[in-house]
């Protein structure tokens, strides 16, 4: 029963959603600020491709908490906000390739393939997005429902996508590693809290 | 007790309010820099912009090349004594004090021998030269350099037979640069020449960019700018120059031996390990500026002969 003037258990997760994709929205709009404003640089596609990598990572980690939250908290709906922001890694995941095949290749094809054939940590990177098409392809109702139980193996792909990702990160520091330990402890913790689940399943 | 410790302690003063030596160490240091900032905002900018600036010859390097612009060259620089970060030097390096200034010149030489900053800018007529700067993270910029050909310096200090190598040693005041404090690479930064790099007539000691004197994050009072050469062998706030027989390790041969060499030569054949070296993104392009294709030596050819019968994929 509902009462007057407050909102329904539906009503809330899709304000969260709303605030979610808002928020979401944000670290994109203030890189169109800071372009037209002129306010990117010395060296401004260096900033648009680190920006836009870091926002991925950030969302692959951030999707990556909605298990143990909802486990810690007992609250299902988190779940609700995940499709969301795996989405939303997968668009600045372009973004950051977009910046990179364009702003820093000029679409430069064969310069692009050398690059990545080269260089390990491009290689991964690539990697790493290849492996989030087909999760970003299959994020939608209809297939889950004909996927079944496959979806939920097709989408432990993700933790090897952050992996790739976070060797990326690491590979490409020239020597001060602190940011990238970062987030590589970030992940190490989010796989920890979900040991105590696993174990509690079998 | 009470009795006791007042004995000893005729004042009563309890440990805890005595001022700790690091402490009053700061405290000094920002009531310098506070009183600095203090008489910057008396004096009018005016002034303050004609003590910085320097008398110098105009010379034919480089004047075709389009300038990157001075706010480019002053915001984005690799200065790891004061971080690691693009931006981290030109905001925390305020409190380095780059006068006065004197650099140790050691090892074999006639003499051992100190010398001032001001000796230093009398060795040679002071020129301004227009180098192009590839850092080996694959970017460029065109940098309006004042100072004086390294060879004067070299000359005034008397080498003898057995100097075979140049070795730079840069500042390293954990007070002041807190990169210092952190142990990314071995600090003091050094970076070395053989010696008839050190004499090549490009090589410059800069104490001056854009007519005026270094700012501090760029390297001041006095650093070294070798061309042809990626970015990080230029060793920045040099305290003492040493003349030795045997090739030095030098900061990012020990921090990374399979991906910096001793010789650094800009080459758009050999690779860093992990990207590439075959094209850079010149500084100041914008979004849209695209890469330009590096080229050897960062285009000073006359450099080669430095390196003949030299393989320089193993030598990189």
């Amino acid at each position: 029963m509902q009462l007057p003037g407050s909102i329904s258990p539906a009503q809330s997760i899709s304000y969260a959603k709303i605030v979610a994709w808002l928020a979401a929205f944000i670290p994109l709009l203030r890189l169109f600020y800071l372009g037209f404003t002129d306010q990117l640089g010395a060296n401004p596609v260096e900033f648009v491709e680190r920006s836009t990598g870091t926002w991925a990572l950030v969302f692959l980690l951030i999707s990556l908490a909605i298990t143990p939250i909802r486990n810690l908290s007992g609250q299902a709906w988190w779940i609700a906000l995940r499709r969301l922001l795996g989405l939303w890694m997968f668009a600045y995941a372009c973004l950051h390739v977009l910046a990179y095949v364009w702003l820093d290749y000029m679409f430069d094809w064969p310069d692009i393939v050398k690059d990545i054939v080269k260089h390990p940590y491009v290689l991964v990177g690539a990697s790493a997005l290849l492996l989030t098409i087909p999760l970003a392809a299959t994020s939608n109702q209809r297939a889950i429902r004909q996927l079944k139980r496959r979806w939920k193996t097709l989408h432990q792909l993700v933790y090897l996508v952050a992996v790739l990702a976070l060797l990326h990160f690491w590979w490409l520091v020239k020597k001060d590693v602190t940011e990238p330990a970062i987030y590589i402890l970030c992940f190490v913790l989010l796989m920890a809290l979900r040991w105590p689940h696993w174990f509690s399943k079998k | 007790m009470l009795l006791d410790n007042n004995r000893r302690n005729p004042a009563g003063i309890l440990p805890s309010e005595i001022t700790p030596q690091s402490v009053f160490a700061d405290r000094r240091l920002f009531l310098q820099t506070a009183g600095l900032a203090a008489a910057g905002l008396l004096l009018p900018g005016q002034s303050r912009a004609t003590q910085t600036t320097l008398a110098y010859q105009k010379t034919a390097y480089g004047k075709e090349e389009t300038l990157t612009s001075l706010e480019d060259v002053t915001s984005y620089n690799n200065y790891y004594e004061f971080g690691t970060g693009k931006s981290d030097p030109a905001r925390e390096a305020s409190l380095f004090k780059p006068t006065p200034w004197a650099i140790k010149i050691e090892g074999a030489v006639k003499q051992a021998k100190t010398l001032s900053l001001e000796q230093l800018m009398k060795l040679a007529p002071l020129e301004e030269r227009i180098y192009r700067m590839r850092c080996v993270e694959g970017w460029s910029m065109v940098i309006p350099w004042v100072g004086l050909p390294l060879k004067a310096l070299i000359d005034w200090a008397q080498p003898t037979g057995n100097a075979k190598y140049v070795v730079f040693i840069s500042a390293n005041d954990p007070q002041t640069m807190p990169g210092a404090r952190m142990p990314i690479l071995d600090w003091p930064y050094v970076e070395g020449l053989r010696m008839d790099e050190a004499m090549q007539p490009l090589t410059l000691l800069a104490v001056g960019l854009y007519g005026k004197v270094l700012p501090n994050q760029n390297g001041a009072p006095v650093r070294l700018v070798v061309p042809w050469k990626y970015g990080f062998k230029g060793g920045k706030a040099i305290t003492s120059i040493r003349f030795v027989e045997h090739m030095p390790q030098t900061t990012w041969m020990k921090a990374g031996p399979r991906e910096y060499g001793f010789y650094a030569n800009v080459n758009p054949q050999v690779d860093h390990p992990r990207w590439t070296q075959s094209s850079e993104k010149p500084i100041g392009g914008g979004l849209f500026g695209g890469r330009v294709k590096t080229r050897m030596f960062n285009g000073y050819d006359e450099v080669g002969q430095l390196y003949s019968g030299m393989d320089l994929k193993k030598y990189f």
